[in-house]
């Protein structure tokens, strides 16, 4: 029974949400990896891509709430993140005309588009603050649990209780189908194989034929579809504010340069050992222990490696240490 | 001879001239970054007393007074100083009303308004370190210190038989000061403090936090944060993970959306915002109406106040050079003298042009102790049927 409580409580506080976060982060990071791979850019501009393509996600919820739509125990979002989509591509393709495809023209060196795109992501940061504000925004609706913590209790009659919340469980079958779609696309239809082809050896790629600028737009068209999914994933699992999108950004670029910067498997990969660093080396074992231990044995202090305000300093400790030793990420990626 | 004199005579008219001109109000406040949805509510209110005040046509004889904004955001000590330089030297301002957050605060003071001699007037820089800040009399703020905070807050606790808690504050001055005074008071008090961890705010994920806390135990978990940060991001992890039901949360934890988020979800919570049950309160309250904005905002009236103090400073020396009125601010804020509510600038301006004293009471009843602070009203808050109610003052 002490053994069973050891495990659920480590399920409840490291597993589940390591999980459900590490795949929030891994479909960022299959967006930034993506424009890496193919556009030979560092998109600084995706964290709030992600909150922009969510506050339409957002405006769209609300509005489908008003008339009375709703997805039963499921968060209306879903329903609404087709047209989320849809604005943020609208708005990336925009931008790329308007922007990226001048510097693009020109032949521009990467660091030059880099820190255009850093440009972008402060007029993305204006234009989503004006207009959903800089407020906290919930707009999770639907049943909240698959199971809580009080049920599991009473279920199973152990101490500890277990929580699924239903948005960790649509993360992670979401991120599941997103990343065997995006998978399918890339290697089984044509112009999967052209971007990859277009990311290979671009003069090749041009000399066989292939379209840049119809790579490029189909490239932003997926960024747009994984920016706005993950975000409206991590604005239901937590809560939408402009200013965390904006901040997510450090942990999504972590995590596609652990994993490879340009390698779609690196990215998810990335995603869940960022995660579960963060989670797991600042856990305090205390609890665990207590019901491990035989009771002479038990800790009195927290037995925690260390503080949680290390946290950030573990996933960025792992990254220097995947880069001394293999530059190109975990999954070989190009070389930053 | 001809000459000096005829320099005296344009410097004079220059002076003339300049005196006619609108005496210009900072508003320096965390306009974006961590603490941003403070800022709203709180330049509203500065704004407001600025704008009644100037409406008079009573302040040194019938001068304007038009607020002048700056953003100091909440932890970039070098913005701060940026944005406090330019209201300073730029904008030419009389006095500034503001940071917002304690480390803004500070870093504005210390490298600019101290060394050109400017008044600072904080609404809500509530860190203990201030208290003791080398500040020649330039710096007042209407919030109280958290080291009072702590004190109430552990009488808050042990009164409720809560005896063992676990702490979690967000990393920076504010959070850090509040949980420091509140572990000396708890423990001092025979309390156990179980674990006290730091949060950084705005971050993606709290799993890792939420683990530790769950894990450390303790009957109550103290949220030492911002409503608009990682707090809420914590309550929601604890409840969804069942590591704790009620929460004891300090002032920047109490607004409108932790009921409109949490609701009855966090019932039997409790926690403690300065306020007071003066008639202010109230007051402040009808003028936000008036004017669309929130009264009740947190920080909102402190701000009020602190901007009328400036004010009614420059109407008592009949000055608008900081070295002069600094040395009055102390003796509004305070009896003897008339009660002045919000609303009442103008009686205040007048009584003060004749020559009387008054008492600035204000939307936050103010009342200026030790080196220039508030000495510290709290309601106590307890979430009943999911609404933060006021069950005591202290």
């Amino acid at each position: 029974m002490d053994i069973l409580n050891a495990i659920v409580a480590l399920l409840n506080f490291v597993v589940i949400p390591g999980a459900a976060y590490g795949a929030q982060l891994a479909l960022g990071a299959l967006g930034v990896t993506l424009v890496y791979g193919i556009l030979r850019f560092s998109n600084f501009a995706h964290g709030d891509t992600m909150a922009f393509g969510t506050m339409a996600t957002i405006l769209i919820t609300w509005w489908l709430q008003s008339m009375g739509v709703s997805l039963g125990p499921l968060p209306t979002a879903l329903l609404a993140l087709p047209f989320g989509i849809l604005a943020a591509a609208l708005l990336l393709l925009a931008t790329d005309r308007g922007i990226y495809r001048f510097y693009r023209q020109r032949k521009a060196v990467p660091v030059i588009i880099v820190i255009v795109s850093t440009g972008v992501m402060f007029i993305y940061n204006g234009l989503v603050r004006f207009i959903i504000g800089v407020e906290d925004q919930n707009f999770l609706d639907g049943e909240r649990f698959i199971i809580s913590a009080r049920d599991f209790k009473s279920m199973t009659g152990l101490d500890e209780g277990l929580a699924l919340k239903t948005t960790q469980g649509i993360t992670i079958v979401v991120a599941v189908i997103v990343v065997a779609v995006l998978f399918w696309f890339l290697n089984k239809t044509r112009t999967g194989k052209s971007m990859r082809a277009f990311s290979d050896n671009e003069d090749l790629a041009l000399l066989s034929g292939i379209n840049p600028e119809r790579v490029v737009m189909v490239t932003w068209l997926i960024v747009a579809a994984l920016a706005t999914i993950a975000g409206v994933l991590y604005g239901l699992d937590k809560s939408f504010k402009p200013f965390t999108y904006f901040q997510l950004l450090l942990p999504i670029f972590a995590s596609a340069i652990v994993g490879g910067l340009g390698n779609p498997l690196g990215a998810i990969a990335g995603g869940f050992v960022i995660a579960f660093s963060e989670v797991t080396v600042t856990y305090a074992w205390k609890k665990v222990l207590i019901y491990l231990m035989p009771e002479s044995l038990e800790p009195s202090g927290l037995v925690q490696l260390m503080g949680t305000d290390y946290k950030f300093a573990v996933s960025f400790a792992i990254l220097v240490i995947v880069l001394l030793f293999k530059p190109t990420g975990l999954f070989k990626g190009q070389s930053v | 001879m001809k000459k000096l004199l005829l320099a005296t005579a344009a410097t004079s008219i220059l002076a003339g001239a300049a005196s006619a001109e609108d005496i210009k109000i900072g508003v320096l406040l965390g306009f974006t970054g961590p603490a941003e949805s403070l800022a709203t509510g709180m330049a509203a209110g500065a704004e407001a007393a600025i704008a009644e005040v100037s409406a008079s046509g009573l302040l040194l004889g019938g001068q304007t007074v038009v607020p002048v904004r700056g953003d100091s955001t909440c932890s970039d000590a070098a913005l701060a100083t940026a944005a406090a330089e330019r209201l300073v030297n730029g904008d030419g301002v009389a006095g500034i009303v503001g940071a917002l957050c304690s480390g803004a605060t500070t870093a504005a003071f210390q490298n600019v308004a101290l060394p050109n001699g400017m008044v600072m007037i904080s609404p809500s820089a509530t860190s203990p370190a201030l208290s003791v800040l080398e500040d020649d009399g330039y710096f007042f703020r209407t919030a109280p210190s958290d080291a009072r905070q702590g004190v109430v807050m552990s009488d808050i606790l042990l009164e409720q038989g809560i005896n063992s808690v676990a702490v979690t504050y967000t990393n920076n001055d504010y959070g850090k000061g509040l949980a420091e005074s509140f572990e000396a008071a708890y423990t001092a008090a025979g309390g156990t403090v179980t674990i006290n961890t730091p949060h950084e705010d705005g971050k993606a994920d709290y799993s890792a936090e939420v683990g530790a806390l769950a894990s450390a135990g303790g009957d109550r978990l103290v949220v030492a944060g911002y409503i608009d940060q990682g707090g809420p991001g914590i309550i929601q992890a604890a409840l969804d993970t069942g590591a704790f039901d009620t929460f004891h949360l300090p002032d920047g934890m109490i607004g409108d959306s932790l009921q409109e988020r949490f609701g009855a979800a966090i019932n039997g919570s409790t926690g403690q915002v300065p306020g007071t049950d003066s008639p202010g309160a109230a007051m402040i309250e009808a003028i936000g109406e008036a004017q669309g904005f929130q009264g009740t905002a947190p920080f909102a009236p402190e701000s009020y106040d602190a901007a009328a103090l400036i004010l009614l400073a420059m109407q008592a020396t009949g000055s608008t050079d900081p070295s002069v009125y600094k040395d009055a601010v102390m003796g509004i804020a305070n009896a003897p003298g008339e009660k002045i509510y919000p609303g009442e600038l103008a009686k205040a301006l007048e009584i003060l042009a004749n020559g009387g004293e008054i008492d600035y009471d204000g939307a936050s009843a103010v009342e200026l102790i030790g080196g220039g602070e508030s000495a510290g009203n709290y309601r106590q808050i307890e979430v009943i049927d999911g609404v933060i109610t006021t069950v005591n003052f202290r």
